[in-house]
């Protein structure tokens, strides 16, 4: 992974997906290790994030490393007109590293074509957010001990979450059963019921959830969103019936633990945050972890 | 027989027959070509009967010679067409189009958010699926089916 970007989880290759979690998992012992010691790292969000944005700076702090960057696009020249490359190119100059997230799909590929120095995406749009899978992958491999052969519930905006997406592609690779619950308007793309089929995977595709999270090993849960509905009608019918509760959780695995990419609106209930099976706030702490393996992999310094 | 076909469209002293293009699709040949633009005599018919698809269309040009990656632009459109290089009215070469693994900067990506519609970028396409051509796009993964190609 030396000196490439990162920008799709499909550039990966198993091996080193699992790379990638073995470093994190030294991270998590010893957190505090100075390899990035000299080296400085560039955080370009033009769009907002607060988990994203905040553990890459967390990471690169931890590890001894200088941020340069900004959280809005509106304080930068992007404001006055300059192109992407054009910032890029300048950016390059001043860091050993790009962590950018940007509304524009496509937008990571092709700055990772314009700029001198590796490109991770921390979100293109509706496009690819590869950290995210990596760190979605560490949490599960974490609480399962394994990522062969588990059942993972997906749950709610299964047509535009990007996060279900790339989470489907990667665990597609270790032999998952999976199932889909949503609503009919955010069913899980044709596209990739397609590509389950064609690799031989089985998938079941329901609305009901709490029948169907009982034999689950990850209930992986997503924001529906209003304005995802063209019809609000149909969004105040649907938006109470994927909520997860407490009393769901009752004859589920014992192994089983509930994920969700954050934030959170009201899909989980305050109500199951103190259950040991909620798992969505260890979950962000994992992303400082695998991000740090993901930048010492591609600095050079692992 | 071959007295339909000198009806349709004339003979050609020297240069190309691109033949088997989709009727519906004979314009969309002419456009990505440049057809429109260049000096060659240029004949063609179209809504010719096919036995192989229907209504067809041909196109011939006087003076003209194409190169393989030239005319592999036209397989999005015309994925089985058939062309003859012709020189003193006599056949002398054949050559099939191919559809290509990839392409770039001849069709529009379809999604509205791709960095291909907002900044200076071509657009680059990995072929998905060669018989009814669809596109994945290099840079924000969306396909586009031939149903929404738009041509640069």
């Amino acid at each position: 992974m030396k000196n490439r970007s990162l920008v799709s989880i499909d550039d990966l290759s198993k091996e080193e997906i699992l790379k990638v979690l073995d470093l994190a998992e030294g991270f998590e012992k010893n957190p505090s290790q100075q390899i990035l010691n000299g080296k400085v790292v560039a955080t370009l969000f033009f769009e907002p994030s607060t988990r994203t944005r905040l553990s890459f700076e967390s990471a690169v702090n931890r590890l001894g490393g200088r941020i340069i960057g900004f959280s809005e696009a509106s304080s930068t020249s992007v404001s006055k007109g300059e192109s992407l490359k054009d910032t890029i190119l300048t950016v390059a100059n001043y860091s050993d590293l790009i962590v950018m997230r940007h509304p524009i799909e496509g937008s990571a590929r092709y700055a990772s074509e314009v700029s001198g120095v590796p490109i991770i995406n921390a979100g293109d749009g509706a496009n690819q957010h590869p950290t995210q899978t990596l760190l979605d992958l560490y949490s599960i491999r974490k609480t399962q001990g394994k990522l062969d052969n588990l059942k993972i519930v997906m749950v709610g905006d299964l047509k535009y979450g990007r996060t279900v997406h790339s989470l489907l592609m990667a665990m597609s690779r270790f032999n998952t059963s999976f199932t889909f619950i949503s609503p009919k308007e955010l069913q899980m793309p044709l596209e990739y019921k397609m590509y389950l089929d064609k690799i031989g995977l089985k998938f079941k595709e329901t609305s009901d959830l709490a029948e169907n999270i009982k034999d689950a090993d990850i209930v992986y849960m997503t924001r529906v969103q209003r304005e995802r509905f063209s019809d609000p009608l149909e969004y105040e019918k649907v938006k109470n019936v994927y909520v997860l509760r407490n009393g769901m959780l009752q004859d589920t695995k014992p192994n089983m633990k509930v994920l969700h990419p954050l934030p959170r609106v009201n899909e989980i209930h305050t109500d199951v945050d103190d259950n040991p099976k909620a798992y969505y706030f260890p979950q962000a702490l994992n992303g400082v972890y695998t991000r740090m393996a993901i930048m010492a992999l591609i600095l050079g310094l692992k | 027989m071959k007295d339909i076909k000198q009806l349709s469209v004339n003979a050609i002293h020297n240069g190309t027959v691109i033949d088997h293009i989709p009727a519906q699709n004979l314009f969309k040949v002419i456009t990505i070509l440049g057809l429109d633009k260049i000096n060659s005599k240029i004949t063609f018919g179209t809504n010719l009967e096919s036995q192989r698809m229907g209504r067809k269309a041909i196109i011939k040009i006087e003076d003209k010679f194409f190169e393989k990656d030239e005319i592999n632009r036209i397989a999005l459109v015309a994925p089985l067409a058939k062309l003859n290089i012709i020189r003193e009215y006599e056949v002398v070469e054949k050559m099939l189009v191919e559809v290509p693994e990839e392409i770039s900067g001849i069709v529009k990506c379809m999604n509205p958010k791709c960095v291909t519609n907002n900044e200076k970028v071509t657009p680059r396409f990995k072929v998905v699926d060669k018989k009814n051509v669809s596109l994945k796009c290099h840079y924000c993964e969306k396909i586009t089916d031939q149903e929404h190609m738009e041509y640069l």
